[in-house]
């Protein structure tokens, strides 16, 4: 058990690095001079000439890397070019508006999507097993940002249930946050939602058609306790897997999200940063959000142990 | 309880007691799967039914318990009583408390019966939560006993076991415990040992049977193994294409049977007595020496784990001799054929085939090799590449070896009249062919190279009896009219005895014995070659002759 | 899925199903039946009326679609203008037309090259053992970073064009595709029939291209559909976020972005081009899960 959580922390060590290879390659190896950006259009080549020594730029990438690489281990993601400000520190400021998000629309999901699966697969075909399917397809194809601007539509513009757009952090006050998140959670959620529904149904589905569900009938069990005891417990792995892997998909919604409802999280912040082209910032968001998807699936790794005891080294 | 049993044994009711059972495919009545199949299981009685794929049988026994899949399949006529009620009107919560108490199954595969995330104890347990209103203490003594009742070693260990931590035999057991452990009247057994090695078979045979004796259950049991219907049956039910063919004691069914069909297929099972052979003299084809196979797993934290799947194999094939390999599973017995023809590497030792040694053979050295020893597989559903046509399997060889087009299909034309197909066979695919066709099919791809050794993995294991006597001859006339030499590995002793003039007998990837197949298979010198013969089940009884064998 | 409690009997024969020759009109008429579906018969029709419109768009459109007209801000439904205008007086009926073109390029465009690369990515990763754990170590870093902040970062490095739009948007679409060919390849290589195909003699080239890859088609046939209707969604994911194709292109997410600050005012602008890419995607996946179903119910099953 413990040896195969180092195993498996041991191996995302790899991917990681990976992940920080290409993050360098890509900002070092595509035209465009970060130099260029900072001093401006009017700089004269040997202001620029200047900048690039300062940054290290003029070294050999190889050493770049290396340098870069350290930085990196030390924790140290650079600083903004535009205002200075370490890039960690942003971060930091900026991190509530998401994690709140994030946190409310897993929890939300979990507690839609696997009974929602659940139901589907009791009677595949059935009628409430099309409900869910047609839901499931609608949050695939709907995209988060319409889905955004159909609720502020609705429910803000038109019902007024709720203010259109804004942020307000907890500690002015639990409703007004929670008001402010909840179209946000609704919109980001709708994806998430479709994905762990139709893994639940089709995980269970599967399931049900192995030889130990036969015996449990064969013992006179419950169809109930037959799904749920049996069926779901089963499928519990290829569940989890899919929540860490759609994970991914909800840091997009998140970027898309807080743009279309006006949240100032790590989301609007990428795309301020793209827009200005302030490349540390662009940089060290990427990381983190890779760094953020690459653990969360170690937990989900981890987690395996619980659900299937043939997981145990 | 007990005293209505022995009543209902006294005026000979039965406790089964199915009448004209109709099974369709759902939605269309007219299409039957089962039809018009009656018979009965007294208490204490032991019902075989015996049938080849296709025939019906499982699907009986499931419909008696009531656990076709609604979607696939529907009783549409007859009743199945069961002591008197009939099951086929029983609703769903009737039925679900009849299944376990009144009557219980135990399934083909093992492996796969068992919740893998649950430990063996609490699916035990999980019947008398059903069933019982009993405490939890209670509950645990009753499953301690039972596991003890079918002979677990550890009870307490076992208890709290996954069962991928047990054997196939040890699951099996448990499925028994699941099946027992409320004393049902009815004991459905689905094919319970197809998936076990002999000697595990002899012994979940024999628990049945002490079991049954106990609580004096009737047992219906599902076969497609006529060696099983001579050791265990009181009764035989005969099914064939979803009809019943023949019902009778063991006695008649075995030794006069009414109808041709069984006759057919009883003596369609080998002997265990193999014909004298004269010893083959000719060339040698095929020489192996101090073979070895040694899987390494490297694993994290920890040295290398090593499992040694096959240990210095010698062994010598002369032309036109068959050499079975002959062993259980994990013998070793299908690393040494794939490390013989290269599918695999082997780790030590030299294979030499025609004088040359292809051990350690790469690239263009090893292709040209391949061409002199060719391979017959198990599963002749998954040996063809489904998208080609059968004349293009076939002609894939000869292409290879530069061989055109023309002339190849020229010689796959007389291969399937070597292997008695017709030759517009060719433009067919393979989903079109039978089983045993398509297992002809793989002998006459693998003769088109014309090889000096054939190496059979299990080809014809996947057979019915009927189909498997038929390729047997096949092969056996091959080997006459080509010369080829054959190493044949089965775990079927049957099967080696019918075809094999020496045989070698593996255990744990050693050899343990080697003779010729009448030595080894009527005076076997090792303990565990007569463990073996003693497992093989039937073998009293001389099938293609009728009558028993004295012992 | 649920046949199993019949075991072997019924299903005597559990061959390893695959669409043959023989089957393949069978196949065709499978999918014309599921047209019986009313759900899939509309998103047949709304995906054909949508490819027409884009096929046909230069024929059909009423104005310029970036000409500007100041003095038309904003103009209301008009003869003239059968959607009215948007914030730089744009028609929004042409430039909606125009955009369903170039959803259909970039969906078409990313599907297939990620197709492409990937099969061959896929195939090395899968048959050649050495290079498996590299081009694997490679793929798990790619994934790991969430594709629309690598589409993003892409995109806004080297400058806003379609090309490079379609660049952001297939390189992180490779992996999963490299994923789907290297587990079917592995599958298919302990085949029996690939075994068989290995004691002839025949070489690796043609055990790839006859016995192996043919298996991936189906499958990517599928996988095409979804990273079509994914391709379409992150472009507009990228435009609206305004890192994405030039501002002058009208692609439906370009409209969206521009229509963002009126939204409280004139939400149409924002609206129309969110339904109708919205309405185009649920047709993509919808015939993506009937084509799935089809040709290749192993995977069907699963997600």
């Amino acid at each position: 058990m413990f040896s195969y959580v180092i195993k498996r922390a041991v191996a995302t060590l790899p991917v990681m690095a990976m992940v920080a290879v290409v993050v360098f390659a890509m900002l070092r190896l595509t035209p465009g001079d970060p130099a260029a950006i900072l001093a401006g259009d009017d700089a004269s080549g040997a202001q620029l000439e200047a900048i690039r020594r300062s940054m290290g730029l003029d070294q050999p990438i190889m050493v770049q890397l290396y340098v870069w690489m350290k930085q990196l281990a030390q924790g140290d993601l650079g600083v903004s070019l535009l205002s200075g400000t370490p890039v960690l520190e942003m971060i930091g400021g900026r991190i509530g508006p998401t994690l709140s998000l994030a946190v409310l629309t897993i929890l939300l999901t979990i507690v839609v999507a696997i009974p929602m699966g659940v139901v589907a697969a009791r009677n595949p075909g059935g009628l409430l097993d099309r409900t869910v399917m047609t839901f499931s397809v609608l949050g695939f194809s709907i995209p988060t940002f319409v889905i955004g601007y159909l609720l502020i539509y609705a429910m803000a513009l038109k019902l007024g249930w709720f203010p259109v757009q804004g942020y307000s952090s907890v500690d002015k006050g639990l409703w007004p946050f929670f008001q402010r998140l909840v179209l946000p959670t609704l919109a980001l959620s709708g994806i998430y939602i479709a994905l762990v529904a139709r893994m639940t149904r089709s995980s269970v589905i599967d399931v049900m058609g192995e030889d130990f569900i036969r015996t449990a009938r064969a013992k006179g069990a419950k169809e109930t306790s037959v799904l749920l005891r049996h069926a779901l417990r089963n499928a519990a792995v290829p569940i989890v897997t899919v929540i860490g892997i759609g994970v991914a998909s909800l840091i997009t919604g998140v970027v898309v999200t807080e743009s279309v409802f006006n949240l100032p999280g790590l989301g609007r912040l990428v795309v301020e940063a793209v827009l200005a082209r302030d490349y540390p910032v662009i940089q060290g968001l990427i990381l983190l959000f890779s760094f953020t998807y690459v653990l969360i699936n170690l937990a989900v790794d981890i987690l395996y142990t619980v659900f299937d005891p043939r997981i145990r080294y | 309880m007990s005293n209505q049993k022995n009543d209902l044994a006294q005026t000979g009711r039965p406790v089964l007691d199915v009448r004209n059972l109709a099974v369709s495919l759902a939605g269309n009545p007219s299409a039957k799967v089962v039809s018009d199949v009656s018979f009965t299981v007294h208490p204490g009685e032991t019902v075989c039914v015996v049938g080849e794929s296709g025939s019906g049988k499982s699907v009986t026994a499931f419909s008696i318990m009531g656990l076709l899949s609604r979607e696939a399949l529907h009783c549409s006529g007859g009743r199945i009583e069961l002591d008197g009620e009939n099951v086929l009107e029983a609703d769903k919560e009737r039925l679900r408390a009849l299944r376990a108490t009144r009557m219980a199954m135990i399934f083909q595969e093992p492996m796969t019966a068992l919740n893998p995330v649950e430990t063996v104890g609490e699916q035990i347990d999980e019947v008398l939560r059903i069933h019982k209103r009993m405490g939890r203490k209670a509950r645990r003594e009753k499953v301690m006993e039972m596991l003890e009742a079918v002979h677990l070693p550890e009870p307490e260990r076992i208890y709290s076991s996954y069962p991928h931590q047990l054997s196939g035999g040890q699951r099996q057991r448990v499925v028994i415990c699941i099946a027992l452990i409320l004393e049902p009247r009815l004991l459905i057994a689905d094919e319970p040992t197809t998936a076990l090695d002999v000697t595990t078979q002899k012994q979940i045979l024999l628990l049945i049977r002490e079991l049954q004796e106990k609580h004096n259950t009737a047992v219906l049991f599902i076969t497609h193994d006529f060696g099983v219907v001579a050791d265990i049956a009181d009764r035989v039910v005969v099914m064939n294409r979803g009809e019943v063919v023949e019902v009778g004691t063991r006695e008649q069914i075995l030794s006069a049977p009414d109808k041709d069909y069984t006759r057919m297929l009883v003596s369609s099972v080998p002997s265990l007595v193999p014909e004298a052979r004269e010893a083959h003299d000719g060339d040698i084809v095929l020489s192996v020496k101090g073979l070895g196979k040694v899987y390494a797993q490297k694993r994290f934290l920890g040295a290398r784990r090593e499992v040694a799947a096959a240990v210095d194999v010698d062994l010598t094939v002369r032309r036109g001799e068959i050499l079975g390999v002959v062993g259980e599973s994990g013998s070793g017995k299908s690393t040494v054929a794939r490390c013989i023809v290269r599918l695999q590497d082997p780790t030590q030792g030299e294979v030499v085939v025609c004088g040359e040694n292809i051990a350690a053979a790469r690239g263009s050295a090893l292709l040209s090799v391949r061409k002199r020893i060719q391979m017959v597989f198990q599963d002749p559903f998954r040996s063809l590449n489904p998208r080609l046509t059968v004349g293009e399997s076939i002609i894939e060889g000869l292409t290879n070896f530069g061989v055109a087009r023309a002339q190849a299909l020229r010689r796959a034309g007389e291969l399937m009249g070597l292997v008695g197909l017709p030759a517009d066979a060719l433009k067919r695919y393979p989903h079109q062919f039978s089983g045993g066709q398509r297992q002809r099919i793989c002998i006459a791809r693998a003769l088109a190279l014309e090889p000096d050794v054939l190496v059979a993995d299990e080809a014809v294991s996947a057979l019915d009896v009927s189909v498997q006597a038929q390729v047997l001859e096949l092969l056996d006339d091959i080997r006459r009219k080509t010369g080829v030499g054959v190493l044949f590995i089965t775990h079927d002793l049957r099967v080696a005895a019918q075809i094999c003039d020496t045989i070698m007998v593996m255990q744990k990837g050693k050899i343990v014995e080697f003779g010729p197949a009448a030595d080894v298979l009527t005076s076997p010198k090792q303990p565990y070659t007569r463990l073996l013969l003693e497992a093989a089940p039937g073998r009293h009884w001389d099938f293609q002759n009728f009558r028993p064998l004295p012992l | 899925m649920s046949n199993n409690t019949i075991q072997g009997e019924l299903l005597a024969e559990p061959a390893a199903r695959a669409p043959t020759r023989g089957d393949r009109s069978s196949l065709a008429a499978q999918m014309l039946l599921s047209l019986r579906s009313v759900p899939v018969f509309l998103a047949f029709v709304v995906l054909t009326v949508v490819s027409l419109l884009a096929v046909f768009a230069p024929f059909l459109i009423r104005a310029d679609p970036i000409a500007i007209d100041p003095l038309q801000r904003f103009a209301g439904v008009s003869a003239e203008h059968w959607l009215g205008n948007d914030a730089f007086g744009r028609d929004v009926y042409s430039r909606l037309l125009f955009g369903a073109r170039v959803s259909l390029i970039v969906g078409l465009g990313a599907a297939a090259a990620s197709l492409v690369v990937g099969l061959i990515i896929g195939v090395v990763a899968g048959y050649i053992r050495f290079a498996d754990t590299f081009i694997m170590r490679v793929m798990d870093g790619i994934m790991a970073i969430p594709s629309i902040l690598l589409a993003i970062a892409l995109v806004s490095l080297t400058g806003a064009s379609l090309v490079t739009v379609l660049v952001a948007i297939t390189v992180p679409e490779i992996p999963r595709v490299v994923r789907l060919v290297r587990s079917i390849i592995l599958n298919v290589r302990s085949e029996a029939y690939v075994e068989a195909a290995i004691s002839l003699g025949t070489p690796t080239y043609r055990l790839l291209i006859r016995h192996m890859v043919p298996n991936t088609v189906a499958p990517l046939i599928v996988q095409g559909t979804f990273i079509f209707a994914s391709a379409i969604l992150t472009e507009a994911t990228l435009s609206f976020l305004g890192a994405g194709l030039p501002t002058e292109i009208p692609s439906w997410g370009n409209m969206m972005a521009d229509g963002r600050m009126y939204f409280q005012l004139y939400p149409s602008l924002v609206l129309y081009p969110g339904i109708i890419l919205a309405f185009t995607l649920l047709s993509v996946n919808i015939l993506g899960d009937v084509l799935r179903d089809v040709l290749d119910p192993k995977m069907a099953k699963r997600t």
